[in-house]
Order: C-alpha cells, then structure tokens, then sequence
C-alpha cells in the first residue's frame, strides 16, 4: 500500500472532479465535497501517529524518470507528519470556515480547484523525499498560491499582489533548484535521505557553501524572511480563508519546513547558524516593528506573520548549532532551541488561522478591516472576541495559551545559544537573547491592538458599511477549534512534545538521536528563571508602550516612504523594464541598414579577428594558372562596371552596368571551360534585366540619395572591409587545399550513369535532390511573384492591421 | 588567375555590401544581386580554373576541369535568379502600396 503517494495524489484528482460535481449538484454548497479531501486525509494519517512516535519510518516509492533516479519517493517521518497533520487539518477547517465565508455568487469551484491543488502540493513538499519531486510541488505550491491570491482577479490589487509574491516566490525557487542541483552533484544521489547520510565527508567540497545559500534563498523567499518579506502583507488581497491557510499555516511554513529538513545536512556550519539565526531575528524585529503601524487588520496579520516566521526561523538556526558538537548531555541542551521551535510551529498555525478567521469574521460583519474605523465590538460579537483575546494573548506569549510556553522556550535557546563560545558568539552572542527580547516587545504592543482597537473603545456606527452582528454559526466553528487547540496545547503539552515533536526531533539530529533521548518534558511553571523575568519585563514595556503609543508613533516616520523594500522592489521592477526597452530601442532602431550593418561588423570583427589572431592568411601564387591580356580586359571592365554602379545617375545606367556584370561573367564561364554555366548565365542575365527594366517603368525615378556624408563615410568602410576581409580568407583557403578533389568519381559518369556531359550527370543523377529542390524553390518564387502581382487587398480587409 | 578573380570577387562583394547598405529598395535588390555573382565567381575559382578541358567526356583529354563546382553554381543561379525575381516584384508591389521606396520611410509605426 502506498498510502502516502495516494495521500498526495487525492487532492489533485478531487481537483478535477470539483467543476463536474458543482455543475451536477448546483444547489449544494461544492465546499462540503471539498471538505471530504482534508478531513480523510487527516484521520488517515493522524492512525499513523503512534507507530511514528514509536520512531519508525515509511517510505514508499513510485518510478518516475527512474534513468535520472528522479521517483516519486515518499518519506514519513516525525517532520513530514507535523506539516501534514497542520496541512489537513488546518485544510479542513478552513474549508468549513470558507463554506460559510464565501458567498454562492463566487465562482466557487475555481476556489476549490486551486484550494486543493494547493493541498495536495503542500503535502507532495513535505513528503518528498527526491529533491527534483520536493522542487516540482514546490513550484506548484507557488502557482496555486498565485492563483488563490488573485481569486478576485477584477481587482487591480490582487493582481498586483499575486504577481508579486510569484515573482519573489519563483525567483527563491530557481535559487533552490540550482541549490538542489549542486548537492546532488556533491552527494551523488537525489535522495535527502542518502544526502543526510552521506554529506558528512563532503562538507569541504567547493560547492557546498553555493548549494547551501541557494537552498536558503529558496527556503527565505517562500517564509517571507526579511528582506524577501514584502510580498506576504500584499498577498492579504486574497480571500481570508486563503489567508489564513496559505499565509499563516502551510505555504509560509515550506520554508521552514526546508531549513528543517536539511539542518541534518548542512547544521553545525558557522555560515548556516548565523544566516538562519540572524535573519530569523533580523526578520522577527523588523516584522513586528511594522505590526504595529498598520492601520489594516490583516495587513498587521501579515507582518506578524512575518515576525513569527522569524522566530521559528531563529530558533530553528539555534538548534543547528547542537551538530557542531557531537552527542554529550551538553549539546542535547542546545537542541532545545529546534524542539522550541517545532513547538511554536505548531501553536503559530493554530492561533493564527483563529486570529485570521476572527478578522475575516469582523469583515464579513461590518464590511471593514480599517482599525480605525473599528471598535467597541465587544457586546456585538462576544464570541468573536473571546476567540480573538484567546488568540492574541498566545501570540503576546501570555499564559494560559500555548505561546507562552514556546516564548519561553524561545528565551531559553536564546540564553543557552548566548553562552556557546563557538561561532563567535562569545562576542555577539548576547545580542541573540536581546533581540529576541525587544522583538518580543513589539509582539505584545500589536497583539493588544488587535484585542483592544479592534473590540474596546467606542463603537464608530457612521463609519461601519453594515449594520453590525454577531457572527454566523458556521463560521465561528473553525476558529472556536483552533481557539480550543491553543488553550488545550497549554494544559497538555507534553502529548503534543511526545507524540508530534520527538519524533520529528530525531529526524533533525539523526546522529544525536542514536545516542540518547532528545525529548523534553515542557513544564509550565519552572519556577523563577530569567526567562519568566524576561517576559514580566515584555509584559510591563509592552504594556508600558501600548498606552503611550500615540507619544512614540512619530518614530514610523523616522523612516521615509521612499526607503522601505516595497519602494526598492518596484523601483527595480520599473528599472528593468526601462532598461531593457531603451536598451532594446538604442539598437532595434527599425532600418535594414542597421541590422546589416551589425551583421557586416560582426563578420568582420569575428571573421577577421579569427584569420589574424590565429594567423591563418597564407598567400601563395604559386598555384595559380597565367591570365591572359583577353581575360585581364575582362576582368577590368567588370571592377570598373561594379564601382560605376555606384555612382550610377540614371537607373538605365545602373540596370545596364548590372548586365555588364552578368554578361562578364558569362564570358569568364567560357573562358573557365564551364558551357553550361555560360548558357544559364546568359538567359538569366538576360531575364533578370528585363525585369528589373519592368520594374523600374512602375518605380518611383532613381534619386541620388542624399545621405549625410558620415553615413556614407561608414557605409564606404563597412563595405571595403567586407571585401578585404573576403578576399583574404578565400586566398587562405586556396593557398591551404588539404586534399585532393572528389570530382574524379564523377568523370565515370558515362558507366555509372549513362551520360557523357559529367555536370548534366551530377545534376541529374549523382546529385539530383539538389535539382529537385532548385525547381521547387522555382515554383514558390513563381508563385510568390503571381500572388504580388495579382492579389489585391478586398475591400474588407484593407488596414487589417490597424484593426 | 585564381588570385585575380578572387580579388575581383572582392571588389563585387565590396559594391554589393555598399548598395544592399544604401536606403533605396531597388538598390538593396540589385546589390543581392551583384552578391551572387560574387559568390558563384568565388564557387568557381575554389574549384581551380582552367585545369583541363570542358567536363563534357568523349573529349580527347588528358584531364577535365573540376565538374562539382560548376553543378553547385547552376543551382546556386537558378536559385538567386528566383529570389532576385522575388525581390523585385515585393519591392515593385511595396512600392505600389506604400508609395515609396526609400526604406527609412518604410519604417514601422513611431511607437513600436
């Protein structure tokens, strides 16, 4: 059975059912179906549990490219169970909230196609076990994002948003795949499995430090870390379902998921723990700094999405740093930093889909998101806001919700990390702890606006769309669950550390977890250490801060609009695409004689350059036969016809001149022994310059042009500089002849084919697919010169173009 | 021999470049034109000139000049005759819908 292949390929195929059922069953909500996928796929795994906790294993494959050794391998583990246990079931109440949330005008089955494309992407990311199949779903979760981002595709900012987060989204992919590429060169095999095993002899390889960026790049841009953050506040365009499944739970979590899956790979290395941690904590500052200045509820969602996803980020890098050392109870200490951080995983996705929900709700109700306009909805919607207060204090960090024991978990790591003395850290370790503190700050100043703004304080009628109520039933069941997971994970948060994060704490120290137990028993009171210091101080300067924020708001403006990455994308965005149109207008200009005079320089600078550099010219006269006076008469009157084209006042001057040549040459054929070229050459000749005399009695007069004497001067060296160049290379070639002509064969032509004239023969019979052809070439130039003349534009299609 | 009408071959691609540059349509044909004589002068002296007689067998000969060469340039004829025909008649029926024949008036629309 390969239960986790067709866990991945469910969703893809209810995908393309949803349009024929919605369109067979048109009075049923099509979500319900949609709601089948996630739910069995989360009862089916979640039976999987215990054996997983048991610390084994499932890997099932399906041959794809095997040649390439790309398969469709599947790999369950404690990791990959995580991210599909919050994939499904965070899938599933999102669908039920959606049900309720979207209105039957929508064009719901294109929502549930992408929605579950999206799903059965994810899930494909976190169980891949072939880097090349991990790439292929990443990408498709990118897409389907996309999609889902501009599901309202009639507004301008959806569209501006989706193409955003794809363009940041696509590009750290690329990176990843070119990352992916290297570590199988370096690793020899596509399987992370084998890399984790293998990559321990090959941390010196020259491409192990590229791989190792690129791979973070992609991991980076898919989390929003900073400086890549600026497409996730945008993408809050999308409906709120897609907000809070995609930009909270799942999608903004692959990144992670990544840095997880390949810390075993590339852990322990200086480069990797201070890129992970730094930009983790860069990113948590940074993203719960601009919380606090949104005015839009979900905008200040986004951010701090962001700012969590740097914490996990941080912690994960933390954690890292327990590889550098091999198995000691010492070392088991700094491991705590990535248990933290699996935990923080987990109680993020719940509180933020409610807190997501909760927003949604409030904007369904009052048909605002404007915190400015909000407030005093407390009596309206007492669900709502216990939901939201539940939600907001775990992500403050406050007891008794699930994010006060990871917060402290996090200042834990932060401490212990401070102390290593590897890594430089004896130096600016005590930064780590310091930001996280004053990260954490921030983090408590937006949580109580979202509570207080939002549900305190007077409540603005005039300024709302809707007349204000309480929330529908339906909708409040997902975030109620969610609400009940936050309270739940702190009063029980050890089953969540036994059966969830163990096992995947093994999947990340695959070394360290042979030798000892890496779990740890979370306790809620630990007594008075300075981490619960650290958070009375958050508490007190948050709080501190919150009620004096109108006095400190002039800070934001310290900082200029035009500054901001925002600002920097589209700037480089608009700096391309002025770039590239005024490098394509400088030299696209439109004139044949242009593009001709690029082709000549290029000849003549490659051509040239090549027969000098490599000092090819020979020249050689040996060879040559005697010229008679007859032919150098000839021979002259053709170079002085040829140079008198040029200066030819009367179009007859030029045509005949241009008979002059042929006919010259026509001569020379006799001269050369070649009577049926004479013959061609003559009628040709002769038939060419009737037409260009017919021709010229329907052209304009010939007009001596009056071109500006640089051009000319140009076209005059251009031109003598071909010839040169011309010249030089066939007297090379003359002067080198390597081996004797084939032509011997043909002067069998008699016995081999039956005719005494050896050109008719190869013509006709040695070589007659050339001749073939050469009519055929005939025929469409016939054609071509009929349909000119006769074919007219009708009535009806005249300025087709312009059309 | 060779080395003149190679040099000679020269001199016609030079003219030929310099008219196919120039702004005029009928000019840029007859230069195509003029290149392809060029080219097949050029075909024939590769093959060595004058090296026997004319490849017609039942001559009393000792040898005969290089045949293989000649059958390439009667193709090569018959070809560019087809194009410089084409040619022609394009820029005769450009003419008759545009009006002119200077190519920098023939350019595309300002804001291309």
């Amino acid at each position: 059975m390969l239960t986790v292949n067709i866990a991945i390929i469910i969703p893809f195929l209810a995908a393309i059912f949803i349009p024929f059922i919605n369109k067979k069953y048109p009075n049923i909500h099509i979500g319900w179906f949609a709601l089948f996928v996630p739910a069995t796929l989360f009862v089916t795994l979640a039976r999987y549990i215990p054996t997983i906790a048991g610390g084994k294993t499932y890997v099932y494959t399906i041959n794809w490219i095997p040649s390439y050794g790309i398969n469709f391998t599947t790999y369950l583990d404690g990791l990959s169970m995580i991210f599909a246990l919050l994939i499904t079931g965070i899938g599933s109440l999102v669908v039920i909230y959606s049900i309720y949330y979207l209105s039957s005008k929508e064009s719901l089955s294109h929502f549930y196609v992408y929605l579950l494309l999206f799903m059965g992407a994810m899930l494909g990311v976190v169980f891949s076990d072939n880097i090349m199949v991990l790439y292929v779903f990443w990408e498709l979760t990118s897409i389907s994002s996309f999609l889902l981002i501009a599901f309202w595709y009639h507004r301008k900012k959806s569209r501006q948003g989706a193409k955003k987060s794809l363009l940041i989204t696509i590009s750290g992919g690329f990176g990843m795949l070119i990352g992916f590429i290297m570590l199988s060169g370096i690793a020899d095999t596509l399987s992370i499995r084998e890399i984790v095993l293998t990559i321990g002899d090959n941390t010196d390889h020259p491409l192990f430090l590229p791989a190792m960026l690129l791979i973070l790049l992609g991991a980076f841009t898919k989390s929003a870390q900073f400086p890549f953050h600026i497409w996730l506040p945008d993408a809050m365009e999308a409906p709120t379902p897609v907000s809070a499944y995609l930009h909270s739970a799942t999608m903004v979590k692959a990144g992670i998921y990544l840095v997880a899956r390949f810390t075993p790979v590339f852990g322990g290395e200086q480069t990797w723990f201070w890129l992970v941690s730094g930009v983790g904590l860069l990113t948590l500052f940074w993203g719960s700094f601009n919380a606090i200045r949104q005015t839009d509820l979900k905008a200040l969602l986004a951010y701090s999405t962001v700012s969590q996803l740097g914490m996990i980020m941080s912690m994960f890098g933390m954690g890292s740093a327990a590889l550098h050392f091999g198995y000691s109870t010492e070392s088991v200490v700094y491991t705590q930093a990535t248990f933290a951080a699996l935990f923080h995983l987990i109680n993020h996705s719940t509180f933020k889909g409610a807190l997501f929900m909760v927003v949604g709700i409030v904007d369904h109700e009052v048909g605002t998101r404007d915190l400015r306009r909000l407030g005093g909805l407390i009596t309206i919607m007492p669900a709502t806001f216990t939901i939201a207060l539940i939600g907001s204090f775990s992500m403050a960090g406050l007891p008794p919700f699930n994010g006060f024991l990871s917060k402290e978990m996090f200042f834990t790591a932060a401490l212990n990390i401070s102390q290593l003395d590897i890594f430089a850290l004896d130096t600016w370790g005590t930064l780590l702890p310091v930001i996280a503190w004053i990260g954490s700050v921030f983090t408590f100043v937006y949580s109580m606006i979202i509570v207080f703004q939002t549900f305190f304080g007077p409540y603005q009628k005039e300024k709302l769309d809707l007349p204000a109520h309480g929330a529908s039933r339906g909708m409040l069941v997902s975030p109620i669950i969610l609400a009940v997971f936050v309270v739940g994970i702190f009063f029980f948060p050890n089953l969540v550390g036994k059966y969830l994060i163990n096992p995947a704490m093994t999947t990340i120290f695959p070394r360290l977890a042979v030798e000892g137990d890496l779990g740890q028993t979370i306790t809620i009171w630990h007594g008075f250490q300075p981490e619960l210091y650290m958070t009375i101080g958050v508490i007190a300067v948050g709080t501190f801060l919150y009620i004096f924020r109108n006095y400190w708001k002039g800070i934001y403006s310290l900082f200029p609009e035009k500054w901001t990455f925002n600002e920097l994308y589209y700037f480089s965005l608009t700096q391309l695409e002025d770039g590239s149109a005024a490098v394509t207008k400088s030299y696209m200009t439109g004139f044949l004689r242009d593009y001709l005079l690029y082709i000549y320089l290029f000849f003549i600078v490659a051509i040239g350059g090549i027969l000098f550099y490599t000092g090819a010219f020979s020249f050689d006269l040996t060879g040559d036969e005697p010229v008679t006076m007859f032919e150098w008469s000839i021979i002259i009157v053709m170079i002085i016809a040829g140079i008198t084209i040029l200066f030819a006042k009367s179009r007859l001057t030029a045509v005949l001149l241009n008979g002059v040549l042929g006919y010259s040459i026509a001569v020379l054929f006799v001269i050369f022994r070649a009577p049926d070229l004479a013959l061609t050459q003559i009628i040709v000749e002769t038939v060419t310059t009737v037409l260009f005399l017919v021709c010229y009695y329907y052209m304009p007069e010939w007009k001596k042009e009056n071109k500006p004497t640089r051009t000319k001067r140009i076209n005059l060296i251009i031109s003598i500089a071909v010839g040169i160049v011309f010249v030089l290379v066939a007297l090379s070639v003359q002067s080198g002849k390597l081996f004797e002509s084939i032509s011997g064969y043909f002067e069998n032509a008699y016995e081999l084919a039956g005719g005494k004239n050896i050109v008719n023969a190869i013509l006709g019979d040695f070589r007659a697919f050339d001749t073939m052809l050469e009519v055929v070439v005939l025929l469409i130039a016939g054609i071509g010169v009929y349909t000119l003349i006769k074919l007219k534009a009708g009535k009806e299609d005249e300025n087709i173009e312009d059309q | 021999m060779e080395t003149l009408i190679t040099i000679l071959s020269g001199v016609l691609v030079s003219v030929a470049t310099y008219l196919l540059l120039s702004r005029s349509l009928i000019r840029v044909v007859l230069g195509s034109a003029i290149l392809s004589h060029a080219a097949h002068l050029l075909i024939m002296t590769m093959g060595g000139l004058k090296r026997g007689s004319a490849p017609i067998l039942g001559e009393e000969t000792e040898s005969y000049t290089d045949a293989l060469p000649q059958a390439l340039i009667l193709t090569s004829i018959v070809i560019s005759f087809a194009v410089t025909a084409l040619f022609l008649v394009l820029a005769f029926r450009t003419y008759r819908e545009t009006g002119t024949d200077n190519l920098y008036a023939l350019r595309g629309f300002k804001d291309e």
